[in-house]
């Protein structure tokens, strides 16, 4: 369970408050207009960004001082997931073990993990000897072996083809149900969180409202975010 | 048995070492490197002593005195070898120097009667050139010719600091319009001797200012003839190297003992060829082959000690003054 | 990126920061102690400064003008052969100042080789001494180090950048305006600022080129001060103005560097599509073999001058050269254990003030840090006993702002491009520094290490007050054989030492960039 205690965002004139709930097993997009602080709000829940006020729970701990590799939360970035001096099995085994002092087992599950997604008998390769979907996997991989309570998305997969994304979405729900993690998605695609997400946060006018399920709505927006709906549907 | 002995010899060896008096000599850097008198100096000495001679190198004369002075009364020297009369005023000022015991028959140009300092070699300042050079009569003779020459800063150099004092004492108030007829015939002037002498070497300029004996380490260690200094006939400026006691030594005895080892001939007779100076007093087998070959000066340039420094100063402010326009 | 949660504290690199501030403070601390009260600077200080700015801001924007081409050409352009000439061109800066000289003036002296050949056209010889035998020694001194720092800029733009700008039909001027420009942007004022620095305590190659006093240096007068007049006050005052200068300049030059760099790229191997054109390709020639000219043929003098000794070289001279390589060593490592920690520090805060006390070691005086340590060691213990090490130590903080200058913006990449990823997976410290910023930051690492073993090599900080004539240096004994007369010798011995040098940067510097694209 994910708990937004009274929490307050700031940078300069931004500012974002959240005090909300999420519930285990919960799958979540993050919707809004661009800027409104979607990514900043999962930085926070990452701990990249330390929160003005507030409190973040986690299974009812308090993380907020908690440093961000030492929270049970995953994040994937927009990009730069992966070290590209790393092999794609080491870029995993990073999961196990941050020294990467890995033992054959660990090594055994890293590439058991890529299997998982796809990769089997690519573990040697470097990032730049793989396709853009390839190390989406292999970041996907390791957040599978990380096993973290929650697994959140910026938009990792935004430079993927529409095809592709959609198998990539199907792989990170998959991976969310094995693992059990709440999933936040941070998504500008309205078809991305019918794909996967079963409830909505919306972030608009300094606010990240309480989650509401996806359909509901999607078919009934509220005025902000017909707004945004309605500018991401225009063309160009 | 055998491992015993050792034993035994190492302890005593070990003992011996630890009761050897040690005997510490400041000087300027080139007298203690490898091509300097000071490894030959040493060996002759230990064989004399029963003692450790140490040298410790410091930069130059100049720098030499900047370190007594810095360390003051706590210096580790016992003896201090490289000042010149242009420095002595100066270092007996600061009281660390106690009077010599030395007597000898000293073989310079001028006569010597420091109570202070004891000499052990000395030389003549002198515009070394090639020897198919046809060399100006003197320095009034360069300054009118179309001679390029290298000197040194006096700022930062022994030999340039000379060439200050030579010019002022041949020309005493005449030494502004010297300097005024050398300017357009300085290439350029130089932080120490070596890089002087290297652009000379290198073709860089027709006479560099160094020293008499110069053509002998040419002739002698090269076998190489192409060398000359050029005789001035306003005389040459003399450089005398001193070497005196620290008051505050541990070591009096074997301080007044290296003092007066500094003017026999096992001390005298290295300078030549390792120092390119002429010996303070001329050892029995006289100068090595060669040094005949050298030009002899008529008349000997030196400002007395006690009033090099007040020359120094006033002499330099002219140098500054004229070379800078 | 202030306040934010970093995987590496900065803590380390400011204690780094403080030592180094530490020695320099109080050696500077032990001479002003030491030093009656004198009076302010006087006229002839004043003209020293301003000859002294004058010839170090022309040469500061001669050496990074030019380097500009230079390093372009190189960014541009593959052949083979292309990673030794950028090594090659380094040595000039590796030089002894003695060697250095004696090299130029075989090229541009009054009987070298060009004023041979203008006088076979009938001209009169090259006139050298001047402002602009002091600019030219200073650019042969420091166009490689300004093209090295301007190319490492250039080379921190991922090749997708490129490729973007290729696919966007970008030509050469678009791609300068995209790309080039800004990431110059980010080089230039660092390089200015320590090419600037390194002039400033010019003496010898000042004197010499400059034809005499009017060419009279700060750092002239501060040997002045303390040989000649031995006033101690003097010194250190003159001292202070001269690194006041060095601070002043370099917190201009670093606070104008700009934020943000091109983010994280996949290592692929650049490709430059904005060079085909033929202009390109001949601007680009031009100025390889323009600066290979001017930086190789003195380098060719100081070969051709030390090869007929090399052989017959003394004993000493062996002996210390391998003193000169322990002391590189020493002061390599002691350099990489100050420079990596002050650079993610400067990485993290964002302060580039932090980099001025980098200068500080630099620009102030050896003779002064030289004189002051010799002073707080000396009542303790023999300096002898500490000459390696005190050596080492002078060495490394000299060397801190050269390695600073190459760490700092790839550091500042891998903090921006992989720090939150390091975090997430929980590497902190050690686990991040072994396995993200060592691997990301080899080049310049080994750039660095190169630098400064080479530089200890040739001696940066000779202190005359420290040198044990039981273990002199290799630049110690070139400087003997010349008192020696023995030229040739000498000659030899410093072809040995440019070879030492040049091959400790090699080594470091390959090992840096193996496997790794140049």
């Amino acid at each position: 369970m994910l708990k937004l205690d009274g929490l307050e965002i700031r940078a300069g004139t931004f500012s974002l408050s959240a005090d909300l709930e999420i519930e285990r097993h919960a799958r979540i997009a993050l919707l809004g207009p661009s800027g409104a602080g979607k990514s900043r709000l999962l930085s926070a829940i990452g701990g990249f960004i330390t929160p003005a006020a507030g409190r973040i729970l986690i299974d009812g701990h308090d993380v907020t001082g908690t440093a961000p590799g030492d929270r049970p939360v995953a994040t994937l970035f927009q990009d730069g997931n992966l070290f590209p001096h790393l092999s794609a099995v080491e870029n995993v085994g990073l999961a196990l073990r941050p020294d990467l002092r890995l033992s054959r087992g660990d090594r055994n599950a890293a590439e058991a993990a890529l299997d998982r997604v796809g990769l089997a008998g690519m573990g040697a390769r470097k990032p730049a000897a793989l396709s853009g979907g390839q190390q989406s996997r292999v970041a996907l991989a390791r957040v599978l072996l990380q096993g973290r309570a929650i697994l959140a998305l910026d938009e990792p997969f935004a430079a993927l083809g529409p095809a592709l994304k959609a198998g990539m979405l199907d792989l990170v729900a998959e991976v969310a149900d094995e693992t059990g993690a709440i999933l936040l998605m941070v998504t500008h695609d309205p078809e991305d969180a019918r794909r996967i997400s079963r409830q909505v946060i919306l972030v608009a006018d300094g606010a990240a409202l309480a989650p509401r399920p996806t359909q509901a709505l999607l078919d009934d927006p509220p005025p902000v975010l017909r707004a945004y709906l309605g500018d991401a549907r225009r063309p160009g | 048995m055998r491992a015993l002995t050792f034993a035994a010899c190492v302890c005593f060896a070990g003992t011996a070492i630890a009761e050897t008096p040690e005997l510490t000599v400041y000087t300027y850097d080139s007298f203690v490197s490898d091509w300097g008198p000071g490894p030959a100096v040493e060996k002759a000495f230990e064989q004399t002593c029963a003692c450790d001679l140490k040298f410790v190198g410091a930069g130059d004369g100049a720098a030499l005195l900047s370190r007594i002075k810095l360390e003051g009364e706590r210096t580790r020297a016992d003896i201090v070898l490289g000042l010149d009369t242009s420095l002595t005023a100066a270092a007996a000022a600061t009281g660390l120097f106690a009077p010599h015991t030395v007597s000898a028959e000293f073989d310079l140009p001028v006569s010597w009667a420091d109570p202070v300092f004891v000499p052990y070699d000395w030389g003549y300042f002198a515009f070394v050139h090639n020897a198919d050079l046809k060399a100006p009569a003197n320095l009034r003779a360069l300054g009118d010719s179309d001679l390029k020459i290298v000197i040194q800063d006096p700022r930062s150099s022994t030999p340039g600091l000379g060439l200050l004092m030579w010019v002022k004492a041949a020309y005493g108030d005449e030494a502004a319009a010297i300097w005024q007829g050398l300017a357009d015939n300085i290439v350029t002037v130089t932080k120490g001797w070596s890089e002087a002498y290297g652009l000379f070497l290198e073709g860089e300029a027709d006479m560099v200012l160094s020293y008499t004996t110069s053509p002998a380490y040419h002739l002698i260690a090269e076998d190489d003839t192409s060398k000359a200094a050029a005789a001035f006939d306003e005389g040459h400026y003399m450089q005398v190297e001193v070497a005196g006691k620290i008051a505050g030594t541990d070591q009096p005895e074997l301080a007044d003992q290296f003092l007066a080892f500094m003017v026999t001939d096992a001390f005298q007779s290295i300078i030549p060829t390792t120092n390119w100076m002429y010996p303070a007093v001329t050892p029995e087998d006289g100068l090595p082959a060669g040094f005949e070959t050298l030009i002899q000066p008529q008349t000997a340039l030196l400002i007395p000690a006690a009033e090099a420094e007040a020359v120094r100063d006033a002499a330099l402010a002219e140098w500054l003054d004229i070379l800078s326009r | 990126m202030a306040g934010h949660p970093q995987p590496l504290s900065p803590r380390p690199g400011i204690i780094a920061a403080l030592s180094v501030l530490a020695v320099v403070l109080a050696a500077f601390g032990a001479v002003l102690w030491r030093a009656e009260p004198g009076g302010g600077p006087g006229p002839a200080d004043w003209a020293a400064l301003r000859f002294t700015v004058l010839q170090a801001v022309l040469s500061a924007v001669l050496s990074v003008a030019l380097a500009i081409p230079v390093a372009r050409a190189f960014a541009r352009r593959r052949f083979p052969g292309r990673g030794t000439l950028i090594t090659l061109l380094g040595a000039p800066f590796l030089l002894p100042v003695i060697v250095a000289i004696l090299g130029l003036l075989a090229v541009f002296g009054r009987s070298g080789w060009l004023s041979a050949l203008l006088g076979l056209a009938g001209l009169p010889p090259v006139q050298i001494y001047g402002l602009h035998g002091v600019v030219l020694a200073h650019v042969f001194f420091n166009l490689p180090l300004a093209v090295r720092l301007i190319l490492q800029g250039w080379q921190a733009v991922p090749s997708e950048r490129f490729r973007l700008a290729a696919q966007l039909g970008c030509g050469p001027r678009e791609v300068w305006h995209l790309l080039e420009w800004p990431a110059l942007r980010r080089a230039l004022p660092g390089a200015l600022a320590i090419v600037f620095a390194i002039c400033l305590t010019s003496f010898a190659v000042a004197l010499t080129l400059g034809g005499g006093p009017r060419a009279t240096t700060l750092e002239l007068a501060i040997y002045q001060a303390f040989r000649f007049d031995f006033d101690l006050g003097r010194a250190a005052m003159l001292s202070c103005i001269q690194v006041a200068v060095a601070g002043v300049a370099g917190l201009v030059a670093l606070s104008t560097l700009p934020e943000g760099g091109f983010g994280a790229g996949l290592d692929r191997p650049v490709e430059r599509w904005d060079g085909a054109t033929p202009g390109a390709r001949i601007i680009d020639a031009l100025a390889i073999a323009a600066a290979s000219l001017f930086l190789i043929l003195p380098l060719a003098a100081v070969i051709a001058a030390g090869l007929p000794g090399i052989a017959s070289l003394p004993p000493p001279v062996w002996r210390a050269a391998g003193v000169s390589v322990l002391v590189a060593l020493a002061s390599t490592v002691l350099l990489l254990s100050l420079a990596l920690p002050l650079a993610a520090t400067i990485a993290i805060r964002r302060r580039g003030w932090l980099e001025s006390i980098g200068l500080l070691g630099l620009t102030a005086s050896p003779l002064v840090i030289g004189t002051g340590l010799f002073l707080l060691i000396n009542p303790l213990t023999d300096p002898f006993a500490l000459a390696l090490p005190v050596t080492a130590v002078v060495n490394a903080v000299m060397a801190l702002p050269f390695a600073l200058r190459a760490l700092v913006p790839g550091m500042q990449d891998v903090l921006r491009g992989y720090g939150r990823l390091g975090l997430s997976l929980g590497m902190q410290g050690a686990g991040f520094w072994r396995l993200v910023v060592l691997p990301r930051l080899r080049p310049q690492i080994g750039f660095a290490a190169g630098l400064c073993a080479a530089l200890s090599m040739g001696d940066l900080g000779v202190i005359a007050l420290f040198a044990d004539p039981e273990r002199a240096t290799l630049p110690l004994q070139v400087y003997r054989l010349m008192g020696a007369y023995r030229m040739q010798s000498a000659e030899a011995a410093a072809l040995l030492l440019l070879v030492l040098a040049f091959g400790l940067f090699w080594l470091c510097d390959k090992g840096g960039r193996s496997g790794a694209e140049a």
